[in-house]
């Protein structure tokens, strides 16, 4: 079974936003949905509909502090709590790609679903008034007429410090999965036992171990010849013999 | 969360109108089975089936103010499998629907005898009521299983919830009752009142235990777990929004801690001390004015309880909202 999901790593997010921007402007501007409405998108409170959203949490205390950059959308859960409190079906997963999606011609707009999810990944469209949350661009990871590697959620693209990785946790070999064993995936409130698809890559401390032996090698051919006794002139040397 | 009034109003008016109902089928039962000496005046049971769907098609008509799109409505029926919201949506009509024809054949007065036992005469009505109380009871299940169902909300993830919404509808509906049969006479008002008093007095003892759970509760749930980072001391310093969003404004109350103490403060008194205190009262000396007060301060008081049990459910997904 496939299970397509996303996998963040946190250690190389720079907060920059441009995959909030690119979904935006893949789901709006795309075919399906009526895109994500926004009000007073220049005034002086902004507010609108968002798949993703890019949050910023400080952890630890001045001088020992880290910056976190904590891009936050729909989870695509194994388990969603979202889907069978639904007393429409709009809300579904699918079998074939465990997608969770809505349907938006059958949603009624009573918002139960997003008391449902933990997680906050949904948001209604206030224009519209139905539900809406992040499809993983499934309008363009299945279009055959874009090339291969153009088929990808849109924040995956966008993203300048390849912090967003896409693919089939459930098939042991893809870049997701390995990604996920090797560096140590985790998933979000596991206590709920939603098992989220999408996985996070923790903050690493990349510090290089350089100790005083590799600065300063021991068997350092060069410095073996600067502890060489220094030749005396007294002494004869090969060519007094052969001469 | 934020107490939308659409709810507010949807589960205190239903809520009321199935405990009245519940009340006019005792009253027949009681009157089957000669508990109280003399009959009710159908009238009182033709009055009391109106004012019960009154109170419905209020409840309904305040639910659709709830849904982004009311014209689907119809839908909601159909995943009633796995969604206690669906559910309800189903009980509801067919409660409204036998308590109809309830009181439908009072008024008709076609209300042949299906078996008799001699003393005891087992009518239609009868039977048609023991359905429609059935489905009262089952309406509250759903109406509280739709917020006790979610489990991470933990303010309500507990039977609790059930208890209150079924304890407290009965009260306000018997109350109803109550009034209702002073004004008609009937010596019917008696057993509601107690009715009443009983209620009251054991959701007052069922609502200040979710009271004392809720001041308690340890959250499975913290910023920790939230991002998943290790550490005792998180900061949130940006939310993804400037002018606020969905999640800023649906899981949050916008209200003073004082506010929020006041209404606590209020429904304690309005819902259990005022209208215990008007129902002895009016209940020794036979006073309409005095249970009809208690009924409708009783009903004002539920409003605030509503307020109330929204208010106070603290949604995990505040833990990424916190600069709100
Ligand atoms: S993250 Fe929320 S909306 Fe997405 S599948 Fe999980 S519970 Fe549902
Ligand atoms: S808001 Fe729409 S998708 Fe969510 S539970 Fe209601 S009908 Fe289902």
């Amino acid at each position: 079974m496939t299970q397509l999901a996303l996998v963040i790593d946190l250690n190389v997010c720079v907060g920059c936003s441009a995959c909030v921007t690119s979904c935006k402007e893949w789901n709006t501007s795309g075919e399906s949905g009526g895109g994500m409405s926004d009000k007073n998108p220049y005034g002086k409170d902004p507010t609108g509909t968002f798949f993703n959203r890019v949050q910023t949490f400080e952890v630890g205390e001045y001088p020992k502090v880290e910056t976190v950059h904590f891009p936050k959308s729909c989870l695509h859960c194994e388990d969603p709590p979202c889907v069978p409190v639904c007393p429409t079906g709009a809300s579904y997963k699918r079998k074939e790609d465990g997608i969770v999606l809505v349907d938006y011609d059958k949603c009624i707009g009573c918002k139960y679903c997003s008391w449902a999810c933990p997680y906050g990944a949904r948001e209604i469209d206030e224009k519209q008034k139905v539900m809406k949350k992040c499809t993983l661009c499934v309008d363009r990871i299945y279009d055959m007429s874009l090339p291969e590697e153009r088929r990808k959620p849109s924040c995956v693209l966008a993203c300048p410090t390849s912090a967003r990785l896409f693919g089939d946790v459930h098939d042991p070999d893809s870049e997701v999965s390995t990604a996920i064993a090797e560096r140590g995936g985790y998933q979000l409130m596991p206590e709920w036992g939603t098992r989220p698809s999408n996985h996070y890559l923790p903050r690493r401390k990349t510090k290089a171990h350089v100790t005083e032996e590799a600065l300063h090698r021991i068997d350092n051919p060069l410095k073996k010849e600067e502890q060489r006794t220094p030749v005396s002139s007294d002494l004869p040397t090969l060519d007094d013999f052969l001469f | 969360m934020h107490p939308a009034f659409s709810v507010i109003f949807l589960t205190t008016l239903i809520g009321a109108g199935q405990g009245l109902f519940l009340a006019l089928y005792t009253g027949q039962v009681y009157n089957t089975f000669g508990v109280v000496g003399d009959a009710a005046p159908s009238s009182l049971y033709i009055a009391g089936t109106f004012l019960v769907l009154v109170l419905m098609g209020l409840g309904l008509f305040a639910s659709f103010f709830h849904l982004g799109r009311p014209e689907r409505a119809w839908r909601a029926a159909t995943k009633w499998k796995t969604s206690w919201l669906a559910r309800e949506v189903i009980v509801l009509p067919a409660f409204s629907g036998m308590a109809f024809i309830w009181g439908a054949l009072h008024y008709f007065n076609i209300d042949p005898v299906l078996v008799t036992t001699g003393t005891v005469d087992i009518s239609l009505s009868l039977v048609v009521g023991l359905l429609a109380g059935l489905l009262a009871l089952l309406l509250y299940l759903c109406t509280g299983m739709i917020y006790a169902a979610i489990k991470f909300i933990q303010e309500w993830a507990s039977p609790l919830t059930v208890i209150n919404y079924t304890l407290l509808g009965l009260a306000s509906g018997f109350s109803l009752a109550a009034a209702l049969a002073a004004w008609f006479g009937s010596s019917l008002t008696n057993a509601y009142a107690g009715w009443t008093l009983v209620f009251t007095l054991v959701g007052f003892g069922t609502r200040m235990f979710s009271l004392y759970r809720n001041g308690r509760i340890k959250r499975k749930s913290t910023a920790c777990t939230a991002i998943g980072v290790r550490h005792p001391k998180i900061r949130q310093i940006s939310q993804g929004a400037m002018g606020g969003s969905f999640n800023t404004r649906e899981f949050f109350h916008h209200k003073s801690p004082q506010f929020v103490q006041t209404v606590k403060v209020f429904f304690l008194i309005t819902v259990f001390i005022v209208p215990i205190t008007l129902v002895v009262i009016g209940w020794s000396n036979h006073l309409f004015t005095l249970l009809a007060a208690a009924a409708l301060v009783q009903y004002v008081g539920l409003l605030a309880e509503r307020w109330f049990f929204f208010a106070q459910a603290n949604h995990p997904q505040n833990l990424y909202y916190q600069a709100t």
